[in-house]
């Protein structure tokens, strides 16, 4: 006898198996290896133990060099001065203020367009179609989409937006090529994050009376949420950072920005210039290190969000 | 069906819900097998039978949530207050305010204890604060949890535990001011406790409400129900009395069951 759909349980009842499971392991987790017999002791064990430790240890081993290598010849550079001046002399003298500007900008209306397609894109999929083909098809788009090298995001958004849409080296050209670019990160992780909601919220929903758009914005949404801020940030991280796609589209004018129109130079191309074109390695560290550090605050910034949405709903 | 009497046996004043000849198929598989059946106002019924036997599917047919499964069809007639629920241009959302539900595993949204009661209401466009707090108290008062819950309304719900949840989720339900209560194997996930807590709810609750409880725990028929229906395979087998269902059943297998010696087909 099949059973019906609702009938396996599995809903729901993994959930909050973690969270017991969650619980018992704080609870007793003294008892850990006391009772057991321990099969850790084994030669091949001791070295997989040891290959994966290495492994993890050489991961955050490389982050961990890179963040101290920039920091450490950046630092120096960091006064106020640095940060709320223009540049001069091509940047060799003063601040960046109008590249922390532009970095920031770009990244704002990238995300402004980015988010409600991505999320939108990702509750239709989730909630709206059954239809496998369109779901399948899709979905490949956004993989390919995933996997093309920024640098072709680029020249697509030169092309494109640049002189065929006739917008110029602007904001707005830089900002939809962002959004381009990192429009397959939301999509899948926001599905993900829809998928991980216990179909019981939707069933308790709709037998209270709620409509399906209801049923989504109040019962599956505000679930989710987590796991869609986490797709929003990783995309803040890849946006604040690149380069490629930005430096065809939304210029390099060392101007303060006046309007959505306006050409703008983001950190890393300004650290690109400052390199490539030998202009002055200790304003190009003082750069990346102001880049490194927004994206470290805004990933401390995301978790702390994260945690305090988490904290208020559970 | 007609050879047990069911029809005959009623008074159609006293009854509130009505499934007569239902067919139900989730694609080509056929769950329900003509099944008629009555649900009588302010009373229990309750609807036992094997894991499988097609009970919850039933029971889901009181409140169209099949309708949410892709490849489900159902013929025959479902009425309440004499209205076909099935019929093209019912209400659906209307319906299942006035058919509400307890799922078998306690879901609580994770939100706020007063959050999840004011749902019902909010989605139905309730927005005025005042009675918002009227219809939270009223309900957990109905589900016998304000002295227990009044002072934590802004905890979360999930950290109560599983029987109060349970007992949450039936205050959830009140707030959208059902007339049928059903109750889908509420039990399964609670301790001998909390189950007992649930059982009693159901009784004050039939004083108002007609209420229709799935269950495999033939106990629990046994103890809190005043009609039962028993099914097997997509069909029902009999239905009557819980005392005559239990006590002095029509069907060999019926008595089969209710004795414990039929445990799979």
């Amino acid at each position: 006898m099949t059973s019906a759909p609702w009938e396996d349980g599995s809903d729901g009842r993994e959930e909050r198996g973690g969270r017991e499971r969650d619980r018992q392991g704080r609870s007793h987790g003294s008892r850990r290896g006391g009772g057991l017999p321990r099969g850790g002791d084994s030669l091949a064990e001791r070295s997989a133990i040891g290959l994966l430790w290495a492994a993890a240890i050489s991961a955050v081993a490389v982050l961990g060099f890179i963040v101290v290598y920039v920091l450490w010849h950046g630092l120096p550079q960091l006064t106020p001065e640095f940060l709320l001046q223009s540049p001069s002399a091509m940047g060799r003298e003063g601040g960046i203020l109008p590249t922390i500007i532009g970095t920031v900008a770009v990244t704002a209306v990238g995300l402004i367009i980015a988010i409600p397609l991505g999320v939108g894109t990702a509750i239709y999929l989730t909630e709206y179609t059954r239809s496998e083909a369109v779901t399948a098809i899709i979905r490949f788009g956004a993989e390919c989409l995933a996997g093309i090298p920024s640098i072709i995001f680029g020249l697509f958004g030169f092309l494109f937006f640049v002189i065929y849409l006739k917008m110029g080296w602007s904001l707005l050209s830089g900002g939809l090529t962002l959004a381009a670019m990192v429009l397959p990160t939301i999509i899948r992780t926001t599905e993900e994050a829809i998928k991980a909601v216990p179909l019981s919220h939707r069933e308790v929903s709709l037998s209270l009376g709620a409509t399906r758009w209801q049923t989504v914005t109040r019962a599956v949404l505000p679930t989710a949420m987590p796991g869609i801020i986490t797709g929003v940030m990783l995309s803040i991280g890849r946006a604040v950072g690149e380069t490629a796609a930005v430096i065809f589209t939304a210029g390099s004018s060392l101007r303060l920005p006046t309007s959505i129109f306006s050409p703008v130079r983001t950190m890393s191309v300004h650290f690109y210039i400052l390199a490539r074109e030998g202009i002055s390695m200790p304003r190009a560290y003082g750069t990346a290190a102001v880049l490194v550090l927004l994206i470290l605050a805004i990933n401390f910034a995301a978790y702390w969000a994260m945690n305090r949405f988490v904290a208020r709903r559970t | 069906m007609a050879e047990f009497g069911i029809v005959e046996e009623y008074d159609p004043l006293e009854m509130k819900m009505e499934v007569r000849n239902v067919d139900l198929f989730y694609g080509q598989h056929q769950a329900l097998k003509g099944i008629t059946l009555p649900f009588r106002e302010q009373r229990i019924t309750a609807i036992i039978g094997p894991s499988g036997c097609g009970k919850s599917t039933l029971l889901r047919c009181l409140n169209r949530m099949n309708d949410t499964i892709e490849g489900t069809r159902v013929t025959g007639h479902i009425t309440l207050d004499g209205d076909d629920i099935y019929a093209p241009g019912t209400d659906v959302r209307a319906l299942r305010r006035r058919v509400g539900m307890v799922f078998q595993r306690p879901n609580p949204f994770p939100l706020s204890i007063f959050d999840n009661i004011a749902y019902g209401p909010k989605v139905n466009g309730l927005k005025d604060k005042e009675r918002l707090r009227h219809i939270v108290r009223t309900s957990l008062e109905g589900a016998g949890l304000w002295d227990d819950l009044k002072d934590r309304l802004d905890g979360a719900a999930l950290d109560l535990s599983l029987g109060l949840q349970q007992q949450l989720c039936v205050a959830r339900l009140l707030a959208t001011k059902p007339e049928v209560i059903l109750l889908d194997e509420p039990c399964s996930a609670l301790d001998p406790i909390s189950t007992l807590h649930i059982e009693e709810l159901m009784r004050e609750l039939s004083t108002q409400y007609t209420v229709v409880i799935v269950t495999h725990n033939m106990q629990q028929a046994a103890r809190a129900s005043d009609y039962t229906a028993f099914m097997l395979a997509g069909e029902l087998i009999e239905y009557g009395t819980t005392a005559k269902i239990f006590t002095d059943p029509d069907s060999e297998r019926t008595e089969a069951y209710v004795t414990g010696k039929l445990h799979r087909t």
